[in-house]
């Protein structure tokens, strides 16, 4: 039998992150708030 | 199916201009890939949901600023960053390792203390007690040289020159006097092990 000498292919793994990241992500998203006063941007968490 | 038609540069753009929904388009579009990225470097489900989640706060704090420029390049800049989280996490690995102790191995099997518990310590106490005992049984001149080379920690020279005698006889006397505490030990059965 002839041989294959093509690569194998890499099996991709596919997984995702958990719902509470992504949760936790959009909330700190909704939170964070950059205030800008004049050459400065402050950051503010408003939770 | 509507998400599919807005490109990742309108939503980036909503996103700067308020729409928080934009970025839970933009995440749930890519989530896959970029997660996937992260765990086939890191092989640690909980370290890549940590980089992940550094990722997209980088990303947020980035876009908030105004310091992203758009280039119609959004997953392969967010690729990046995790990219660098990613050295990131491997560098402060490096320098303090951790061991999770979840393995066969176990790191206290190989640290300890050296401190004794409660229970050994009462041991030691009770054995050094009747080792001192034993060695007031011994005869004086025994006794002496014993006493001045295990705890005094003289050497047979200096116990030749503060007794008097030649350093043999020291050295004898010695002799003597352990074979006289192992006679008294077999003889009462005595245990002085920790």
């Amino acid at each position: 039998m002839a041989k294959l000498y093509s690569k194998k292919n890499k099996t991709e793994i596919k997984m995702n992150p958990r719902d509470e990241t992504i949760s936790f992500i959009l909330n700190y998203s909704k939170a964070l708030c950059v205030i800008k006063y004049k050459n400065l941007k402050f950051e503010a968490l408003q939770n | 199916m509507q998400n599919k038609l807005i490109s990742d540069a309108t939503l980036v753009s909503n996103y700067i201009q308020g729409d928080e929904s934009s970025l839970e388009i933009l995440i749930k579009r890519h989530k896959q890939r970029i997660f996937s990225f992260i765990y086939s470097k890191v092989y640690d489900r909980d370290v890549a949901e940590d980089v992940f989640q550094d990722t997209f706060i980088k990303v947020i704090k980035t876009l908030k600023r105004g310091a992203y420029n758009e280039e119609g390049k959004f997953l392969p800049w967010v690729m990046r960053i995790s990219h660098n989280l990613v050295i990131d996490h491997f560098r402060k690995n490096n320098r303090m390792p951790k061991f999770d102790n979840s393995g066969e191995f176990s790191i206290f099997s190989v640290l300890s203390c050296d401190t004794l518990n409660a229970e050994k310590a009462l041991i030691k106490e009770q054995v050094e007690s009747d080792v001192r005992r034993l060695i007031d049984e011994l005869p004086e001149d025994q006794k002496e040289v014993l006493m001045m080379r295990m705890y005094n920690d003289m050497s047979f020279k200096e116990i030749s020159e503060r007794t008097g005698v030649s350093i043999n006889t020291a050295l004898g006397r010695m002799r003597y006097a352990l074979i006289n505490m192992r006679k008294v030990i077999e003889k009462h059965n005595i245990i002085l092990t920790n």
